[in-house]
This record gives C-alpha cells, structure tokens and sequence, in this order.
C-alpha cells in the first residue's frame, strides 16, 4: 500500500519538530543542572580567594586571573596578525595563486585539533622556545589557534563595506593606506570586534591546548613567565582527580555564565552591523 | 614619501598575511620532526597496526587507538547528522520565527560551552544511564558517541542552514506551483539541491568529533584495546595524547607526537575533503 | 572671444579587458560652463567621467589609449600624483554617499588626508563648503551627528559639500540628482548654477530636462560614441545628427 502524502508530511513534521525539541531539551538541561548546582557555589569569596588544597578549599581567584592573561596575549597577538590578514586578503591583491595558500592554511588551522595545539605549543614555546609552562606560552598557542577566526571574522567584515565607501575616498584624494584606515576600517569595525569576541569565547573554554602549555599551576600568576592554569583546566582537573565537586560545579557554572555574556555581546554587535548596513 | 609609505604598508599587510601560512608550517615541522624518529624506529606499519601500546616496554602501535576514534566518530556521525539535518531543516523551513530566535543562539551557546562540560555531564549521566539500562562499565564507546554528537551539532546545524539559505527562492516556489507538498518539496528538492553543503557540514562535523579530547577523555574508559561492542570501553588518538603527555618523555613523547601525526594527517584530509566539496559548487 | 579649454578630451578610447566601452572620443571642456553630457544607460557616461579623474583604475583590467589633458597637460603623466589630480578634479556619485561619520567629519575627511589638523581651519573649511552647496542653515546645529541620519536631497547636499571643500577645479557629477525628489533636486540646480563661475562642472543629468534646464554645452553620447556636442539651444532646438534628434524627440529604441 502506498503511503499517503499527506500522512508522510505529518510524520516528517513530527520528527522535525521532535529533533528541534529533544536539542533544545539536552541544552537546556545540562545548562539548568550545572547552573542548579554551581550558582548557590559562587560567592565573593569564590572569586576573589587562591584556590588551597589543592582546590578543594578557597575559591578560584587565580584560576581567573590565569584565564584573563592567556587570553589577554592571545588577542594581543592574534588581532593585528588576523586583521592584517583580512586586509591583505580584502584590499591589496585579487584572487591568485597566494590568496589560494593563505586561505587554505587559515581554514586548515581552523580545522586542527586543539590537542595537535597543544602538542605543538609544548614543543615549540615551552620547550623550543624554553617559555617553560607559562602564561606567555599558553596564550601564544591560543593565539594560533583563534588566528583563523579573527582572520574570516574581519574579513567577511571588510568585505561588507560598501564599495562605495572606497570609491569616495579614493574621490577625495585618499591613498589606498588613509582609505583603508579613515573610511574601511571604522566601517568594519563592529564585524572585527565580533570576531574578537569569539575568540575569547574560544580562548576561554578551551582545555586541551592550555592544558600542556600553560602547566597547572594553582599559585597566583605574577608574570608573563608563571606557570598558571584556566577556569577551564582547574574545572577539568577538580572534576576528574574528584577533588571537589562541589567547587567543580561552581566553575563551570561562571563559565557557563560567561560564554552566554560572551554570545549575547557578539549577537548585540553583529545585529547592529546588520542595521546599520540596511 | 607617499607612494613610499603607500608600498611599506602594501608590505606589512602581506607580511601578517604570512603568519597562518608560517604557523601552519611550523606546527607540521614541529609535529612531524618530533614523531618521526619513533616511527622510523618502530617502522610505520608496526605504529599504525601494531595492537599493543606499552611505552615503558617499547611497545608502541596505535591500531586500538585508531579504531577507537573510527568507531566514535562514527557513532557521533550516526546521531549526530540526521538530527543536526532535522534541526536545519527545521530552523528554514518549518520553525515560527519567535522559536527561531531563541533556537539559534541557544546552538550558539552549545557551541560555545568548554567541551570540558560536555564530558563532565556525560560522566555524571549519559555514563550511569547506559550501566543501568544496558549493562557494562558504562564507559565506553556509546557514551562517547552521545556526547561528541552533541557537540558536533552545532557546526552541522549552521553550515547546513548556511547551504539550504543559500539556495534561489524559486527552487521552492517552483517546486511548490508543481503541487508537491511542503515536505516533497524539502526531500526532493531543497535538501538535493544543498547536498554539496551538507557533505561539507559532515565532513567538518567528523573532523570536529575526531579531534575532540576533553569531552571523551571522561567518558570514553580509555582502555587501550579493540571493542567487541559499542558497550566497551576505548582509547581515541586524541585522549591517548591529553593522557599520557603531562608525563611522558623520551620515545614516549615522541611516540605521543606520532600519535599527532597520524590525527593531523586524517584532520588535513578531512579539511581537504571539505574545502574541495565546497569550492566546487560555487 | 577666445574659448577657454580646461579639459581636452583626444582619441580617447577604453578597455575592460578585451571589451571596449568608449570608442574614439574627442571633446573639448570650457571653463566655468556647465557641459551635460547625456545619452541612454549604458552609453559609457560613468565611464567617461571616472576616466577623468583616473578612478576607472580601481577596475581590475582597465584600459585607456588616446589622452586627457588637464589645463593642457596629460592626466595619464607618469609624474601625476593621483591623489593630487583626484583633489583637482572632485566627483559627487549618482548615489548619495555619505560616510558613516559626522557632518562635521565627512565635510573634513579632503582636507584631514591632506595633513589639515588645525581645528579652525578645518570648521571654516566646513562652514564654508556647507555654505556653497547651500546646506549651512540646514545643518549647522548638528555638525556633530551621524551624516546618515540626513534625508536623501541633504545626503546629496553634503556630498556636494565635500567635494567643495577640497577647493577642486573641476566638479564632476554623476546623475547626482537620480534618486532625489524634485525640491531636492532644484536646490542642487541651484546651487550648480551659482558654483560654476569658479568652477568647471560637468554633469551626467539623469533626464534629457535637467541637461536643458542647467547646461551651458550638452554633448550626446550614444554606445560609447560621442554623436554630437554644441550649445545646448543649439543641440536641443536643431540636432545635426538624426540619432540625437530621435533621442531627444523620445523616438528612439
């Protein structure tokens, strides 16, 4: 007997629909749970006492600051090196053989695991470079690994302003250099920053990567050349050495907490782009 | 002084333009000259078929490894793409837009979660619920899969959206004034027409799950053997690596890098895959 | 009286790749007259105008022969500086473009690339330039607020007003009034009319009615060719060239 299609279109409409509700329902579930038993963890003494006990005790107030400086040098390095980029590949040349290869390394880095980075950043800054595990080796090893998102980011930003833009400035008796600067670049800017943005979102919850280049230190990071560990990496090693699961939750409950503010400032940047571009 | 300044800009942008091709090169330098001295010493066939992993006896192949991120991935490539599909398709064609707008930040907000979570969660859950419903130590491959396909929805769910958005308006309305339904006009017409990119969405889905390390490093048991079932538990590429690296050293450390080499060939492969199925279509 | 000549145009054709757009054209420029030039779409108008002041070059594979010659001397002169010649020779588009900056900031944005960094002389370079194209009174409560924010006729304005302000000696303008009401648009044939006893100007109307209304000289173009040029009561009351007359009679196509 042949199936109706009229009884096909409501069965696929159910199955739609039910896969749409069972991803939103896993996402808001784990979200709740840890959000349930993290949140009554945080105090202000859990963000601003040093871990003791190995974690078991105090707060987490050096696993922050050791968050904010890895992520700090990764997009001080990372920002001019990815706008640059999206310039070079935007502005300055047409389609042709070297664009080719240095697209193709942009999206291959984006494709690399953030193991094979951590792998490489150990090799290379900590023990190449003899960085030992430090805040400047894991931040430069983030740095490569958040470079092909700043790079697309800002140039699909830069692509976005209108030619026009270009034109009236070359008009005015721009150079390509002032017109870049004064009528392409402020124009792009929202686009960049939300490139920007999703790189510390990356930065902040990667794990492997920082993991083997930055150590595991609990103590308060005091130069770019302590050994420091991440909100991301104290929540691992608390959770699966089940040092305190209770601090655990905690953790992951800010991180959670602060890749949404994350999201909700990349979305507040993008929308405005949009209007403004309309 | 103009034209001067003009052309040392023109120079400093192409310079920064080298910094991915130069970091590209130097992770594959780096990656490769620390591996390869222990696969020239153990033989490559012996590395990558060899079953028995024991560093401290100078026993080092990774077949268990390799079929433990096969079978993983795979798994997650199961769920994880007819779902993500499901969702895509949903998010065009079928969702009000006030679901709309909350679905895709929330897959946003999926994607931005630290993988750490998502195996933390799924040691918490998704590992005791496959013990108690189908027996076993619970750490193992399915667990792994459940958790990696969830993970992975996100990139097949927006590159997906991506292609399908990408098509003419009148595919669809042309289809639909042909008096196909609303459902033979999305199965015959508009997912056809995407194929291209939803190739690439699981090709980037499965290079995703195949380099994930933190997510599967709880859930996964990491036992270094070949499965008999999706029940026992495995060693993946990656997990061997986030394991074993904080104190390996010597040909151990090598051999991790080796390791390296062999997920960075399979990941090159699979970013080839992808970056050629998309280019051809435009 | 001597005719004065502030552009003359020699055997000029042009190239985008292998295809040509402008076919042989001479034609010679007064000073401080209004020259329309007019024709279909697609006539190479646009392309005439950016040949001028060499912005045809942002077009990857762009191709000039013949000469263009600014107070005598070549345009396409190895020692030009573009920037220089783009300052001489000032263009406003058919669509108003007005940077996603201030009035104030736009107005500036010539003379700031030039190294202009003194404060007064840069409000008095503005006030002056927003008093030529007439938009002064309009705007000067709010020199500080976004450019964006004005309505199409005072966009155009503005544009106008940028253009000023380089102290440019040739104005080109290209269709500036297509997208633009009709109070707008009389403003802007005003203001060309008081503008073009220090300037030469010259305008690609986008209707036959705006080239009689405010030119001096007209010049028709037709695929690339230039059919006809002369006064514009000659052109208009007794075309030489019957493709110009069936133009102008609307008998065309």
């Amino acid at each position: 007997m042949r199936v109706k299609p009229k009884t096909t279109e409501l069965i696929a409409k159910i199955l739609i629909w039910s896969a749409a509700i069972f991803v939103l329902a896993v996402l808001s579930f784990i979200i709740i749970y840890i959000l349930y038993r993290g949140l009554p963890m945080i105090s202000w003494s859990f963000l601003t006492e040093i871990p003791r006990n190995m974690g078991r005790d105090g707060g987490i107030a050096s696993p922050i600051v050791g968050t904010i400086m890895v992520t700090a040098v990764a997009i001080a390095l990372a920002v001019p090196l990815g706008i640059g980029t999206a310039f070079y590949l935007a502005e300055y040349t047409k389609e042709s053989g070297i664009t080719r290869v240095i697209r193709f390394s942009a999206e291959s880095l984006a494709g690399i695991p953030s193991i094979v980075y951590g792998l490489f950043g150990f090799i290379f800054f900590v023990i190449y470079l003899n960085l030992g595990w430090s805040v400047l080796a894991g931040g430069l090893t983030l740095a490569v690994m958040i470079l092909p998102t700043v790079i697309r980011t800002s140039e699909e930003a830069i692509r976005a302003v209108p030619q026009s833009y270009r034109e009236v400035s070359f008009s005015l008796g721009g150079t390509k250099w002032q017109t870049i600067i004064k009528a392409v670049f402020p124009s792009a800017i929202q686009g960049i920053s939300n490139g920007i943005i999703l790189g510390v979102g990356r930065c902040v919850a990667e794990t492997a990567a920082i993991m083997l280049t930055a150590g595991g230190a609990l103590r308060m990071a005091t130069s770019l050349f302590s050994p420091t560990r991440t909100m991301a990496v104290h929540f691992y090693i608390l959770a699966r050495e089940g040092i305190s699961m209770s601090n655990a939750y905690g953790t992951a409950a800010l991180l959670i907490i602060l890749i949404f503010i994350i999201n909700v400032v990349s979305n507040a940047l993008v929308n405005r782009f949009m209007a403004k571009n309309r | 002084m103009s034209k001067f300044r003009e052309n040392i800009s023109k120079y400093i942008f192409l310079a920064l333009a080298f910094s991915s091709i130069s970091a590209l090169a130097l992770i594959t330098i780096f990656i490769i000259i620390n591996g390869i001295p222990i696969i020239a010493e153990v033989g490559v066939l012996n590395f990558i078929f060899g079953m028995s992993w024991a560093p401290s006896h100078g026993e080092f192949g990774i077949f268990p490894m390799i079929i433990g991120s096969v079978t993983v991935t795979l798994g997650a490539a199961l769920l994880g793409v007819p779902i993500g599909i499901c969702c895509a398709v949903f998010l065009t064609e079928f969702a009000p837009q006030t679901i709309s707008r909350i679905f895709r930040p929330a897959i946003q907000l999926l994607a931005g979660i630290p993988s750490v979570v998502y195996g933390f969660w799924g040691l918490l859950f998704i590992v005791p619920m496959i013990r108690n419903w189908f027996g076993g130590p619970g750490l193992s491959i399915l667990a792994g899969s459940i958790i990696l396909a969830i993970m992975v929805l996100p990139t097949v769910i927006s590159i997906t959206e991506v292609s399908i958005l990408a098509l003419p308006r009148n595919y669809k309305e042309g289809a639909l004034a042909l008096g196909l339904t609303h459902w033979q006009t999305i199965y015959s017409v508009i997912l056809p027409s995407a194929k291209s990119g939803i190739v690439a969405a699981v090709i980037l889905g499965i290079g995703r799950a195949i380099g994930e390390t933190m997510a599967v490093i709880m859930v996964l048991g990491n036992a270094v053997a070949i499965p008999e079932s999706i029940l026992d538990p495995v060693r993946t590429l990656t997990t061997n690596i986030g394991i074993e690296m904080g104190y390996a050293a010597g040909t151990h450390r090598q051999a991790l890098f080796a390791t390296g080499i062999v997920l960075f060939i399979i990941i090159m492969i699979l970013n080839a895959t992808a970056q050629y199925v998309t280019r051809k279509k435009k | 009286m001597q005719d004065q000549y502030k552009i003359n145009i020699r055997d000029m054709s042009f190239f985008i790749e292998k295809k040509q757009i402008i076919y042989d054209l001479n034609l010679d420029i007064r000073t401080n007259e209004i020259l329309s030039i007019f024709g279909p779409a697609g006539s190479g108008i646009t392309t005439l105008l950016r040949a001028l002041n060499r912005l045809n070059e942002l077009i990857p594979g762009a191709r000039i022969e013949g000469d263009i010659l600014l107070d005598g001397k070549s345009v396409y002169r190895k020692e030009v500086v573009l920037t220089e010649l783009r300052r001489k020779i000032g263009m406003v588009f058919d669509v108003p473009t007005p940077l996603p900056m201030s009035i104030f900031d736009n107005i500036a944005y010539g003379a700031r690339l030039k190294g202009e960094k003194n404060k007064k002389v840069l409000s008095d370079i503005v006030e002056r330039a927003l008093k030529e194209a007439a938009l002064w009174d309009e705007v000067k409560n709010r020199l500080k607020t976004s450019a964006l924010a004005l309505s199409g006729g005072q966009q155009q304005r503005l544009c106008i007003a940028r253009v000023l302000a380089l102290e440019p000696e040739v104005i080109l303008l290209d269709r500036p009034c297509s997208g633009l009401d009709p109070i707008s648009t009389a403003k802007i044939e005003d203001s060309l009319t008081q503008l073009k006893e220090r300037f030469t100007i010259i305008l690609a109307p986008h209707n036959l009615q705006q080239a009689g209304r405010v030119s001096d000289y007209v010049a028709f173009m037709l695929m690339g060719e230039l059919i006809e040029t002369g006064k514009n009561d000659d052109i208009f009351a007794n075309p030489k060239d019957q493709r110009t007359s069936d133009y102008i009679t609307g008998r065309f196509g």
